[in-house]
């Protein structure tokens, strides 16, 4: 039984600005189901976080309840994090990032604790417009449970012990997006070459950055039929782009062909470069790209990559003047400034 | 790109770098984890079938495994093979109704073997199980050639090299010691049916410097000395005594001379320390027992007074290598005289056929050695083959080993009338190893542990007999400890097409990232390594391994596998949902067909 990684590694690893391999970011040995997409998701955290030089310890990993939600132990072993009530990750976040904006919040949710009994909070966070990254693993059933169908299955599709899905599927890209995200895509947890590269944009983005990860139970919804296995995918899933993400600082060396691309800027400086496979793809155009998902899924195709980008948009601390200074470094005499400062407080209200 | 072809056992047997790299391809990690099953003898029977003598080589073989151990790129040091061939035999229980025996009537065919060296040996061992009369004739009173004249007691006792020469001479050898053979004419008339010749290179380069003529009373020829040494014709050293030469008889012959009594003993040697012929741990070992080791000293003269040897003078040299990457040597006009009593020669050393006419059809190059087919070993005289040192000149107990093997499979086919070039087929099999979900039938956790050092005798203990052994052997703790490094190289990754999801739970497993899923290159003729380059996770960090390239998958994609770093820790295949990967024992069948 092998209950660990050997710490050997490979000695022509790349090493990032903090002298740090990708070796460093990783987490414990995943216990989910071999071949889960939820390990290729913790796998492309690792690799984006590490390509950003981003040092473990400045991010907070938030979750809720779910394999998705197990996730996170197994990336990133020395970073913050906080396992929370089932559907609540939102809310501990939003306290989280009012006590301490410089953190980088990766959360990892399901469809279970999103789609379901976290639907509520996902749809406030998202019109809060809180500085994260969201990123729902989204498999379409309910694999700690044992495989029930979750809110986000296909209408008309079976699970694996023959139940039919009734009720309309919840989109929770069309939902980002008509509730204001600034930052939405739709991601394939086999597709490591587009997944890195939006997980690093939606880290860079000021803002909230929604990811919805398709990504295969290979246990309970990868059966025949179903519209979430791996065979399925990878047949009907489509991109606008592909996506290349160019750090500020860094020489644009796109891995892209020179020609037919399109860039975006990002607040930090950092470039997203897009290169069209479809003439006409648009990140700007929120009303498109809701209108393009749809149409896609009637096709019965799965659109991936960047569906909708706003680097200008205000994000809740802009619009709520909140305090720079992480809570925890505020000091006894600003947090209690004196009888002279109530005095002048209570004589406002005079 | 071109799927790896995996028909054959050539990729699965390169993957086992220890294995490859020995000459006699012995199953070493496997033969390892018997030694971690507490199994020692079936450990060293293991080695017994392939390496003829396990005790012998567990102590003084040039390991060439070794340096390839997947160890020593993935860490520091490699897995201390050699030290635990020996562990097998000193753990071993008695083993001789193992060993195969000859059949009570013979095929009716006769073999001369010349030299009782290891090949000779090797070949007797694998003909007489098939019902061969072996003759052995060696000019020396017993059996063993180089290992008992050249290598001294103090680095392999007497008893473990002849415990392992009777296992082969009790199979019913009709041994002649004592008997040189002076004419290959007159053999060649005599009634054997194939004549194998395994003379070694018995003759030691003299260097005839200035002063040599008056001196040559207080010089001998290293192996001629140590021979001597070995038969008891000497057993006192002068007090000063200067050893010329760099390689592993050098070493050999100052740390006798030191425990026949020299007090003051120096090697002098021509080239840089790290560029001695010697073998890192034998020149450790003679620094260790406090000799004094001159580099960058070229011998110009043997200095003589009163009729007596003086000492050798000699010139201090600078060694570069020029832009042909040969090594030129430049005075820097200083010179030494190392005052001595003796000095020994051990400049190298070469074969010796004085007792072949030249007349009578056997074929020799400009180097003066036997030309031989490579395959076969056979000389221009049909069923004359050559074997060891004599073949191709000085190499080491392992080779010769080799040369046994395959030597005794062209006489077998050449006595039966076949076609010795018509190489019999070994086989190969891949068993699953997979006991359980994440159970395997080998241990397939990763030891970090460093490399254990071998235990030593005090050097000032160790010098004061000639037959006190230096290194004591691991003890079980010990072996046991080392043979959990091994990484279980033989345990391969196999990977099947038709059953992969491409979900990348391998990819992203993988402790060393030899696992890639890239898109398809249509190229078929450009060799891998160049189309592979920075498509990669991580570019090769060796070429020592090829790649493992699958077939197209569903998606058009195919698999890579750099089989440098593997660790062959199987957490690939744990993480396959769809059993895509499946860690495979492999078994060569036949083993001495596989040697090249």
């Amino acid at each position: 039984m092998s209950f660990a990684k050997s710490k050997f590694k490979h000695k022509s690893l790349p090493v990032n600005d903090l002298g740090l391999t990708y070796r460093e970011y990783e987490g414990a040995i995943s216990t989910l189901c071999a071949g889960c997409g939820h390990d290729s998701i913790s796998a492309a955290i690792v690799h984006a976080c590490h390509e950003l030089s981003i040092a473990p310890h400045s991010i907070a990993k938030m979750s809720g309840i779910g394999c998705s939600s197990k996730a996170p132990n197994y990336f990133l072993r020395n970073a913050h994090g906080f396992n929370s009530v089932h559907g609540r990750m939102p809310s501990v976040t939003t306290g989280a990032n009012l006590a301490n904006k410089e953190l980088t919040y990766l959360a990892m949710s399901g469809d279970g604790d999103s789609a379901s009994i976290g639907l509520g909070q996902f749809a406030h966070v998202v019109r809060r417009q809180l500085n994260m990254v969201y990123m729902v693993a989204n498999n379409g059933v309910y694999g700690l449970t044992k495989g029930q169908l979750a809110a986000t299955s296909d209408k008309g599709v079976k699970n694996k012990i023959g139940d039919l899905s009734l009720f309309n599927d919840i989109d929770l890209c069309t939902m980002a997006l008509q509730l204001g995200a600034s930052f939405v895509a739709r991601c394939f947890s086999g597709d490591k070459a587009q997944l890195v590269p939006i997980i690093k944009a939606a880290i860079a983005h000021q803002g909230f950055a929604f990811i919805d990860i398709i990504s295969p139970c290979v246990t309970f919804n990868n059966h025949v039929g179903s519209t979430r296995s791996y065979d399925y995918v990878q047949e009907h899933v489509t991109t606008g782009a592909v996506t290349d993400f160019v750090p500020i600082r860094e020489e644009i060396t796109s891995a892209i062909p020179e020609g037919d691309f399109e860039d975006i800027c990002l607040h930090d400086g950092s470039i997203m470069r897009f290169h069209k496979l479809d003439p006409d793809y648009d990140t700007s155009n929120r009303l498109k790209a809701m209108n393009d998902v749809e149409e896609h899924k009637q096709r019965g195709e799965i659109l991936t990559g960047l569906l909708y980008l706003d680097p200008t948009a205000r994000n809740y601390h802009e619009l709520n003047d909140t305090s720079d200074m992480p809570l925890n470094q505020v000091k006894q005499d600003l947090l209690c400034p004196g009888e002279r400062v109530l005095g002048t407080i209570n004589d406002s209200f005079r | 790109m071109k799927k790896t072809d995996v028909s054959n056992y050539d990729h699965y047997l390169k993957v086992v770098d220890c294995q490859q790299a020995c000459p006699a391809h012995t199953p070493v990690p496997e033969y390892i984890r018997l030694i971690a099953d507490k199994r020692y003898s079936d450990a060293y029977m293991l080695n017994w079938h392939s390496n003829v003598f396990p005790g012998v080589l567990g102590r003084v073989c040039d390991r060439p495994c070794e340096p390839a151990c997947r160890r020593g790129r993935v860490e520091e040091e490699p897995v201390a093979i050699c030290r635990l061939k020996r562990v097998t035999a000193d753990f071993k229980d008695d083993i001789t109704d193992r060993l195969p025996k000859a059949p009570e009537e013979g095929n009716g065919k006769r073999i001369a073997l010349i030299g009782a060296g290891p090949a000779s040996l090797t070949v007797a061992r694998d003909l007489l199980p098939l019902g061969y009369h072996i003759s052995l004739f060696d000019r020396d009173q017993r059996g063993g050639g180089m290992m008992r004249s050249q290598i001294p007691a103090f680095r392999l006792p007497e008893t473990v090299l002849d415990e392992e020469i009777d296992y082969i001479l009790n199979m019913g050898v009709e041994s002649h010691f004592g008997s040189a053979i002076t004419s290959m004419h007159k053999l060649l008339k005599e009634n054997y049916d194939a004549i194998f010749v395994g003379t070694g290179a018995p003759k030691g380069r003299a260097l005839n410097l200035p002063g040599y003529e008056a001196a040559k009373q207080q010089i001998s020829i290293g192996i001629d000395w140590l021979a001597n040494v070995s038969f008891g014709h000497n057993d006192k050293a002068p007090k000063r005594v200067v050893v010329l030469g760099g390689g592993n008889t050098a070493m050999d012959c100052c740390r006798t001379a030191k425990r026949l009594g020299a007090e003051d003993v120096k090697v002098i040697v021509r080239s840089s320390y790290a560029a001695m012929k010697a073998s890192p741990w034998e020149k450790e070992d003679a620094k260790a027992e406090d000799i004094d080791i001159i580099v960058n000293h070229t011998p110009t003269e043997f200095v003589v007074e009163k009729g007596k040897l003086k000492g050798v003078m000699f010139d201090e040299v600078e060694s570069f290598y020029d832009r042909g990457g040969n090594r030129v040597l430049k005075n820097t006009g200083k010179t030494l005289l190392a005052e001595c009593d003796l000095v020994l020669v051990a400049i190298g050393q070469d074969t010796s056929f004085v007792w072949i006419e030249r007349d009578i059809g056997l074929d020799f190059n400009d180097w003066d050695q036997p030309c031989l087919n490579e395959t076969t070993l056979q000389s221009s005289i049909d069923k004359v083959f050559f074997g060891g040192d004599a073949a191709y000149g000085p190499e080491n107990i392992i080779t010769a080993v080799a040369h046994g093997h395959k030597a005794a499979i062209s006489i077998d086919l050449f006595c039966q009338g076949k076609e010795p070039t018509q190489r019999p087929k070994s086989d190969f099999n891949l068993i699953s190893q997979k006991m359980g979900m994440h159970e395997w039938s080998y241990t397939n956790i990763i030891d970090h542990d460093e490399r254990n050092l071998v235990p030593h005798i005090s050097w000032q203990e160790a010098v004061k007999k000639l037959a006190t052994e230096v290194e004591l052997g691991f003890d079980e703790q010990l072996a046991l400890e080392e043979a959990g490094r091994c990484l279980n190289c033989d345990v391969h990754t196999i990977f099947t097409e038709s059953t992969c999801i491409e979900c990348s739970a391998c990819e992203d497993i993988c402790p060393t990232d030899c696992i890639n899923f890239i898109g398809d290159i249509k190229d078929n003729i450009t060799p891998p390594q160049q189309l592979l380059k920075g498509k990669l996770k991580v570019d090769k960090a060796t070429d020592e391994q090829d790649y493992l390239i699958s077939d197209n998958l569903n998606t058009g994609n195919i698999m890579v596998k750099d089989e440098d770093m593997c660790l062959h820790c199987g957490l690939c295949a744990e993480r396959c949902p769809t059993g895509a990967w499946d860690m495979q024992k492999l078994t060569l069948s036949n083993i001495e067909a596989t040697i090249k």
